[in-house]
C-alpha cells in the first residue's frame, strides 16, 4: 500500500486540487495526512482559504469520523538550512550564507540539490514515526511538479549524481531515491479529457516507467456530462425533427408548425447538439487512449461554480468512493 | 448586460498595415496564445505579407501540420500558405540550442567549450525558470535582426502568468549579475572593500562547506561556470535591453489573449495594466474560446422547466429531483458497492444516446458506472427524449454563456478601452491549417455573425 502520493500532470488541469482533495480523501476514518507543496506558490492555502502556510506543519482540515489534514509548504532555502543545521551544526554562518545569496544562488543553478531537499523532506515525512513507534502520517500527498519536470524531480540520484559523486549529498539522494522508486510511492497523474494533456500523460508515465519509478492512477478531471451522442443526433435531426418540435411545443415552447417558436428552436438546438456529440466522440477517443495505459482510471466531476471548501469536500468524497482500499 | 461596450479589435486592419512589424501573443497557459500565434500568420500571409512564426511548445500535431516538428531551430517555409505574395514560414523554439548558440557567439571558443560542457551551465540551460523566455526574447531579436520577413509573429512560453514573459529575462539577467556569483569570481576584490570583510569570511566558509557537502569538485565546477559566464554578462544585459527595447517600438503590437475564465481574465488585466505601465504598445484582448448559442432567447431557466415536463411525461415514476448527493463522508452504504447505485437521480438512459445523468451538472459520472461506449438503439429513442436532451444541452450551454459574459463585463468594467476579438470554441482541438485558418477567420468577424452563420 503506497504512503506517498506524488501528483502531477500538465500545468492547469486539477493538480492542486486534487492533491488537496486526495489528501483529505486518504484522511477518512481517524487518519491522519500530510499535504505537501513544493513549489512556494501558497496553493493549498488558498485553496483552504487559511493564512500562508509558514514552513511549518500545521493542522488546516479536520473530516468527519476525527481524520486530519496537515500541510506543510516546503521551501528549499529552509530546507537546506534544515539539512546543514542537522548535519554540520551551521547557525548564523548558515544565515551569511542566505543572506550572501549563496543558497538562492546553488539551488537555482543545480535544481537536483533544489529537488533532493524538496523530496527529501517529503520523504522524511513518510518515515517519520511517533513515541509510540507508528507512522506520524498515515500517508503524505505531495502537489508535485508539472508532467514535463516531473520524472527529472523525481529522479535526484541522476541528477546529484554528477554533481556529487561521494559525501553526504550523495547518500541523502541515494536514500530518498529508495523510497521513490519503492512501492511506497505511487506517481498520480491529473488530466483533462483534452488533446494535449492526454498526450503529456501519456508521455509522462512512459517516462517514469522508463526509469522505474511507480506509477499509480489517472485521474480524469473536470469531466463534463455526455448528454446525446452522433447516434441520437442524427436520429433527431433525420425524420425526427417535426415529433422533436411537436414535443418542444408540448412543453411549452411555442407552436411547431412552420415559423412557430418550438420549430425555429430545433436547428439551432440541433446545431448545439452536433457540437457536443462531436465533444464526446472526441472525450471517447482521449478516454481510450488513458485506458491503453493500463492504469486505475478516476474521474472527477467538473463543479461549474468553481472550487470552494464544499467543493473541495465534495471531490474528496468522490475520490474517496473511487479509491482503492 | 454591461454599460461599457469595448470596441471591436480589427484583426485584419492590424495584420494588414504595413507599420506592423512585431506581433506578440501573451496570456496564461493553456488559453490558446499558441494557437492564435499560428493562426495570424496563416492569415497575414494569406492576406499578401511574408511572416514568421515562432511558436513555443506547439502541441505535437500542430507542429507537424505546419511541418516544423523537427526541432531545428531555424524558421522553414509553410507549404500550401500564401497568396499575393504572402509567405508563411514557422520555427519552434528549441531553447537549450538557443542558449548554446549564444554562448558560441559570445565567447572566444575555447571558453565556449568549457562553458557548454560545464554541468552546471547543462542544468541551467536547460531548466532554469526563465531561461524559455530570455531565450524567446533572444531568438525574436534575432530573427529582427535578419530583416527577412515583413512580420514577426511570437508566441510565448507557457509559464502561469502572462507576466513571466517580461519579467523572466532580468531576472536571469541579475541572477548571473547577482552578488553571490562576483563573490565567487573574485573573492579578493569583493573582500578587500572596507566593511565588506565578512564577506570573504562567508566564501571561505561557504566554499569549505560546500566542498565538504558535496566534494571539490563542485566547487571547482561552480567557480568554472561562474568564470565563464562572467565574461557574458555585459552580452546577456546589452541583449536583454536591446529586445526590451523592441518591445516598446512602435511596430510592435501586444495581443492579450484569454479564455473568458475568471483566472485567465484577472492575468490579462495585470498584464494589461503592465504593459500600460512600460509603454508597451497593447493592440487588444483576444477572448479565446468563448461560446454563442443560435437560440440565446430560450433562457437556461426556460429550457430546464420544459425538459422537465417532457421527463415527467416519459417517465413519471422518477422525476430528476431527487437531492444531490454532497455529503461527507458518503453513507456507509457505500462501502464496497457500487459507487453509481449510491447517486440518487443516475438515471440509466444508455440504452437511447443518453449516456448520462440528465440533470446535465448535479451528479458526475463514473468509470464504472456507465460505459460509454453502449450504443444506442435508435428504435428506443423517442422524440421526447430527444427533445429533452437538446433542452438540458441548451440550458447548459446558455449557463456557460452567462458565466462567460459576466467575466467579460468585468474585465470591461477595468478596461474599456482595450479592443476585443472574441473567438468561438471549437468543439474539437485545432491541429492542421484548416483549423488554424478557421480561427484566424473567428478571429477578423466579429462573433455575432460567425455564429448567425452556423446558427
Ligand atoms: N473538478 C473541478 N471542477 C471545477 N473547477 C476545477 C476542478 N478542478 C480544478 N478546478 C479549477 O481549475 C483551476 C486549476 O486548478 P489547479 O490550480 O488545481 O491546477 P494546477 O494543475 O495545480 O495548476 P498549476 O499547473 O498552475 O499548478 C482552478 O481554478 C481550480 O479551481
Ligand atoms: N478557439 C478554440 N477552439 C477550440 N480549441 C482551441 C481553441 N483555441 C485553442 N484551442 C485548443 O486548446 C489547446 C491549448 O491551446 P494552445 O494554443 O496550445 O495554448 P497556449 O499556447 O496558450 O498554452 C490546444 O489543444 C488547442 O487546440
Ligand atoms: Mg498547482
Ligand atoms: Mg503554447
Amino acid at each position: 500500500m503506497s504512503r506517498l502520493h506524488v501528483v502531477s500532470g500538465k500545468g492547469g488541469t486539477g493538480k492542486t486540487t486534487v492533491a488537496a482533495a486526495l489528501a483529505l480523501a486518504l484522511a477518512a476514518d481517524g487518519r491522519r495526512t500530510l499535504l505537501v507543496e513544493v513549489e512556494g506558490r501558497q496553493g493549498i492555502a488558498q485553496l483552504f482559504e487559511t493564512e500562508p502556510l509558514p514552513y511549518e506543519e500545521r493542522k488546516i482540515a479536520t473530516t468527519p469520523g476525527g481524520g486530519e489534514v496537515h500541510a506543510l509548504a516546503i521551501d528549499p532555502e529552509f530546507a537546506l538550512l534544515d539539512y546543514l543545521h542537522m548535519f554540520y551544526k551551521l547557525g548564523s554562518a548558515g544565515r551569511a550564507l542566505k543572506k550572501l545569496g549563496a543558497i538562492d544562488f546553488a539551488t537555482t543553478i543545480a535544481p537536483g540539490l533544489r529537488d533532493v531537499l524538496l523530496t527529501g523532506k517529503a520523504c522524511e515525512a513518510v518515515r517519520r514515526k511517533g513515541k509510540d513507534g507508528r507512522f506520524v502520517y498515515d500517508s503524505v500527498v505531495m502537489d508535485a511538479p508539472p508532467t514535463g519536470r516531473i520524472t527529472r524531480f523525481l529522479n535526484v540520484n541522476d541528477e546529484v549524481a554528477g554533481l556529487a559523486r561521494t559525501g553526504p549529498i550523495h547518500n541523502q539522494a541515494q536514500a530518498v531515491m529508495r523510497v521513490l522508486k519503492s512501492p511506497q510511492t505511487a506517481v498520480h497523474m491529473v488530466t483533462l479529457l483534452e488533446e494535449m494533456p492526454v498526450q503529456e500523460t501519456a508521455d509522462g508515465i512512459a517516462e517514469l516507467r522508463a526509469d522505474g519509478l511507480p506509477t499509480g492512477g489517472v485521474i480524469i478531471n473536470m469531466v463534463r456530462p455526455a448528454i446525446l451522442d452522433h447516434e441520437a443526433v442524427e436520429v433527431a435531426a433525420n425524420g425526427q425533427r417535426a415529433a422533436v418540435a411537436k414535443a418542444l411545443s408540448q412543453a411549452g415552447l411555442g407552436g411547431a408548425r412552420r415559423g412557430g417558436m418550438a420549430e425555429r428552436l430545433v436547428d439551432p438546438l440541433l446545431e448545439q447538439a452536433r457540437e457536443h456529440a462531436e465533444r464526446v466522440a472526441l472525450e471517447r477517443a482521449q478516454r481510450a487512449e488513458l485506458t491503453g495505459l493500463g492504469l486505475p482510471l478516476h474521474e472527477l466531476e467538473l463543479l461549474t461554480d468553481g472550487i470552494d471548501l464544499a467543493g473541495l469536500y465534495r471531490l474528496a468524497t468522490d475520490l474517496r468512493k473511487q479509491w482503492p482500499t | 448586460m454591461s454599460m461599457d461596450v469595448a470596441p471591436r479589435l480589427d484583426i485584419d486592419v492590424l495584420l494588414d498595415d504595413p507599420e506592423t512589424r512585431i506581433v506578440v501573443c501573451c496570456g496564461s497557459g493553456g488559453v490558446g496564445k499558441t494557437t492564435t500565434a499560428a493562426a495570424l500568420g496563416v492569415r497575414a500571409a494569406e492576406r499578401g505579407r511574408k511572416v514568421v512564426v515562432l511558436t513555443i511548445d506547439p502541441a505535437r500535431r500542430l507542429a507537424q501540420s505546419m511541418g516544423i516538428d523537427a526541432l531545428d531551430n531555424i524558421p522553414r517555409r509553410v507549404e500550401g500558405i500564401g497568396g499575393d505574395g504572402g509567405e508563411l514560414h514557422a520555427m519552434m523554439l528549441d531553447m537549450k540550442r538557443t542558449f548554446d548558440e549564444f554562448v558560441e557567439a559570445h565567447a572566444d571558443p575555447e571558453r565556449a567549450r568549457a562553458i557548454l560542457a560545464n554541468p552546471f551551465y547543462q542544468s541551467l540551460s536547460a531548466g532554469f525558470a526563465g531561461t524559455q523566455e530570455y531565450m524567446a526574447m533572444e531568438k525574436l531579436g534575432q530573427l529582427r535582426a535578419r530583416d527577412e520577413w515583413d512580420l514577426i509573429i511570437v508566441d510565448t512560453p507557457p509559464s502561469r502568468s502572462a507576466l513571466d514573459f517580461l519579467d523572466a529575462p532580468k531576472r536571469l539577467g541579475s541572477f548571473l549579475d547577482g552578488k553571490f556569483i562576483k563573490v565567487l569570481m573574485a573573492p579578493a576584490k569583493v573582500g578587500g572593500r572596507a566593511g565588506m570583510k565578512f564577506l570573504n569570511v562567508g566564501v571561505s566558509m561557504m566554499t569549505g562547506t560546500v566542498s565538504k557537502v558535496l566534494g571539490g569538485q563542485l566547487m571547482r565546477d561552480v567557480q568554472t561556470f561562474a568564470a565563464a559566464m562572467d565574461t557574458m554578462f555585459g552580452g546577456f544585459r546589452t541583449r536583454a535591453e536591446a529586445t526590451y527595447r523592441l518591445l516598446q517600438a512602435p511596430g510592435t503590437a501586444f495581443l492579450v489573449v484569454a479564455a473568458p475564465e475568471r483566472d485567465a481574465l484577472r492575468e490579462a488585466a495585470y498584464f494589461v495594466e503592465r504593459l500600460a505601465a512600460d509603454q508597451m504598445p497593447l493592440a487588444g484582448l483576444v477572448l479565446n474560446r468563448v461560446h454563442g448559442s443560435g437560440a440565446e432567447q430560450l433562457s437556461a431557466e426556460r429550457a430546464l422547466a420544459a425538459a422537465e415536463i417532457l421527463s415527467l411525461a416519459i417517465d413519471p415514476a422518477d422525476p430528476d429531483d431527487a437531492p444531490a448527493n454532497a455529503d461527507y463522508p458518503p453513507a456507509n452504504a457505500a462501502e464496497g458497492s457500487d459507487p453509481a447505485k449510491n447517486r440518487p437521480g443516475t438515471e440509466n438512459l444508455a440504452d437511447c444516446g443518453f449516456v448520462d445523468p440528465p440533470s446535465g451538472n448535479a451528479q458526475a459520472r463514473n468509470p464504472s458506472a456507465a460505459d460509454p461506449d453502449v450504443s444506442p438503439t435508435s428504435a428506443d429513442t423517442s422524440a421526447e427524449r430527444l427533445a429533452a436532451g437538446l433542452l438540458r444541452l441548451h440550458a447548459e450551454r446558455m449557463q456557460v454563456l452567462g458565466r462567460e459574459q459576466r467575466t467579460h463585463d468585468r474585465f470591461t468594467a477595468l478596461h474599456p478601452e482595450v479592443p476585443v476579438a472574441q473567438v468561438a470554441a471549437l468543439p474539437g482541438d485545432v491541429h492542421d491549417l484548416a483549423g488554424l485558418r478557421a480561427i484566424g477567420e473567428r478571429l477578423a468577424v466579429p462573433l455575432e455573425r460567425t455564429k448567425r452563420a452556423a446558427g
